[in-house]
């Protein structure tokens, strides 16, 4: 074999795997771009059906009567008409309902947001007898499921007079066992040092608790205060059984009534879905961080 | 000070009492309430009520509407559990995709039923289910499946109610997830790559196993609170058709607060309570043993 030949032999060789490495490339660039048109469209897909039931539940309310029982189902009103909020706000009350749900979720955030940060507070930064087994024990009644006290609780309210009035939701929700755990959890990372500067300074402990514990807990007096009141409004077997009064009645309560003698009016339904719904939605999105750093909190809890 | 010691007493009072007077005492009346006859004549008399040992218990054994809760309860569980651990899952590793554009977006979109309150979705879903006009139904005829009676049919009540619940709950536990992946180190997938693993490999032998803490607890508190399903068959099915999805808390529901059988009501919540009790120390116990091995 001649220089010339192996010469050659090299190149076609070279030009071979440069070739095959184009194919390699060529592929991996374009597997790459698969890919990714993959993933999207795989996410996308599963978004359209997580907020399909909100796109059908906001255009139904704002369909004419009966449109929303046609087949097809219609994607979007023929004509957009504002009659089922109106119905639902002159003949169904549904401001009071609104306004008791708005009572009694801001009631409970408020109490329960005091009195969870100064037992969070405790916990976190006092040394007591029995600090840790009280806390031991608090933890681990997480597993008690909430229906086991339901039955006692409202004997007692019954017997207190306090059953269909707020103080029958307020009262016992003024102190959670999640709350406090979030507080104590958040206060750990305090340092003490800001406490003993308040105290060498001659504050009296309830000023440290209002002046300088409180403002430093800022960002998760606010997660808590999220998950309460959206709990409190979401809440349905409790307000079901306390309230049983109509003019007592939260949303979700009053919607589900509704849907006793209004089945046959789906566009009715929605509107009242919509008018539970977009109040919560409209907080979450003002204030999202917030939620999932609980979120996040409470999933590291073990 | 002189009482220096008191303040932190001071400060936990208020919570202690309140948790004391409507948890912990209530707790205990329940148990007792349990083994009494407390009825709708012991609603207006309290002395009314006798005791009765362990009957309620006894009774509710015997009792096939409890075990027909039960066991639709267990089949919600063990159905609607995997479906939504598997379907948060699978959110969680697309949304923590380097490739994924408009991560928050996406994020926000899958999240957004779980703050939504569960009687307004249930009433919406109602409406999607239904047999003629409902948008499901609709959708499904393109593919050639249906029609469906969902909530009307004793098959198919059950299986409606799952879907509703995982739609409902995946993304709370796909946030979940979504934090436990970003803490997985990148060279764990590198090392992987190296020694030869494709997509599945990296899945099987680098994200399950690191994610196993965050399962675990994924996993306790999907089974907790399904349990406890109630809203969803009261407003789509009011626990129909034939039974077939009345559950547990459902059937608790209707002894106490319907028919004010409180005392029966009562052994009903401390069975709930023990069930769910058992399966959290089960999975403990299994989850220590894992970490020991």
């Amino acid at each position: 074999m001649s220089a010339r030949d192996v010469r050659m032999k090299i190149r076609s060789e070279a030009s071979a795997a440069e070739r095959a490495g184009g194919v390699t490339a060529f592929r991996r660039r374009h597997g790459r771009l698969l890919s990714v048109i993959g993933l999207h469209s795989l996410m996308l897909l599963g978004l359209a059906v997580t907020l399909l039931p909100f796109w059908w539940m906001v255009m139904a309310s704002f369909m004419p009567g009966g449109e929303a029982s046609t087949f097809p189902p219609r994607f979007w009103p023929s004509r957009w008409s504002l009659e089922h909020y109106a119905t639902l706000w002159e003949r169904l009350q549904i401001g009071r309902y609104f306004l008791n749900s708005l009572i009694l979720a801001g009631g409970v955030t408020l109490v329960s947001l005091l009195i969870n940060s100064l037992a969070g507070y405790a916990f976190a930064k006092f040394a007591f007898r029995g600090r840790k087994s009280i806390f031991t024990l608090l933890l681990s009644s997480l597993v008690i499921p909430g229906q086991v006290t339901m039955l006692p609780v409202f004997l007692m309210l019954k017997q207190m007079g306090l059953l269909n009035s707020y103080f029958g939701i307020i009262i016992p929700g003024m102190a959670s066992i999640f709350g406090i755990f979030l507080i104590r959890q958040y206060l750990q990372g305090v340092p003490d040092s800001l406490i003993e500067a308040a105290r060498i300074d001659g504050a009296g402990e309830l000023r440290i608790y209002w002046t300088v514990i409180l403002p430093l807990a800022k960002p998760i007096l606010v997660t808590l205060a999220l998950f309460t009141f959206m709990g409190t409004w979401n809440d349905f077997l409790w307000p079901l059984i306390v309230l049983n009064r109509q003019e007592m009645y939260t949303l979700p309560v009053a919607i589900a009534n509704l849907m006793g003698e209004h089945a046959p009016d789906p566009e009715l339904m929605m509107a009242g879905a919509v008018v539970t719904i977009l109040p919560i939605l409209l907080l979450f999105l003002a204030l999202q961080k917030y939620y999932i750093q609980g979120i996040l909190m409470g999933g590291l809890k073990e | 000070m002189k009482h220096k010691w008191l303040i932190p007493w001071f400060f936990i009072a208020p919570a202690l009492g309140t948790l004391l007077i409507f948890f912990f005492l209530p707790v205990l009346a329940s148990l007792l309430m349990s083994c009494t006859d407390f009825d709708i004549y012991a609603l207006g008399h309290l002395s009314r009520a006798r005791w009765t040992g362990l009957e309620n218990y006894g009774r509710l054994l015997q009792d096939p509407l409890f075990w027909k809760s039960l066991g639709n309860t267990v089949y919600f569980v063990l159905a609607g559990g995997p479906l939504t651990i598997l379907a948060a899952l699978l959110a969680a590793i697309g949304l923590n995709s380097r490739q994924l554009r408009l991560r928050d977006w996406f994020r926000l979109g899958y999240f957004t039923p779980v703050i939504t309150s569960l009687v307004a979705v249930a009433v919406v879903w109602r409406y999607l289910y239904h047999p003629r006009f409902g948008l499901f139904n609709y959708l499904l005829s393109f593919i050639g499946v249906g029609p469906v009676n969902w909530l009307g049919d004793p098959v198919w009540a059950m299986p409606a109610l799952i879907i509703l619940a995982v739609w409902k709950n995946f993304g709370y536990y796909m946030m979940i997830f979504l934090a436990g992946l970003q803490t997985i180190p990148d060279y764990l997938y590198e090392a992987a790559r190296l020694d030869g693993a494709g997509w599945w490999g990296q899945f099987r032998h680098v994200t399950l196993p690191q994610l196993a803490p965050t399962t675990f607890f994924v996993t306790l508190m999907t089974i907790i609170g399904y349990f406890q399903f109630f809203a969803e068959p009261y407003v789509m099915t009011q626990g129909g058709p034939v039974n077939s999805t009345l559950s547990v808390v459902f059937y608790l529901y209707q002894q106490g607060f319907r028919w004010w059988r409180m005392g029966y009501a009562s052994s009903i919540a401390f069975m709930l309570f023990f069930i769910i009790f058992l399966i959290a120390m089960i999975q403990m116990a299994a989850r220590k043993r894992q970490e020991a091995a």
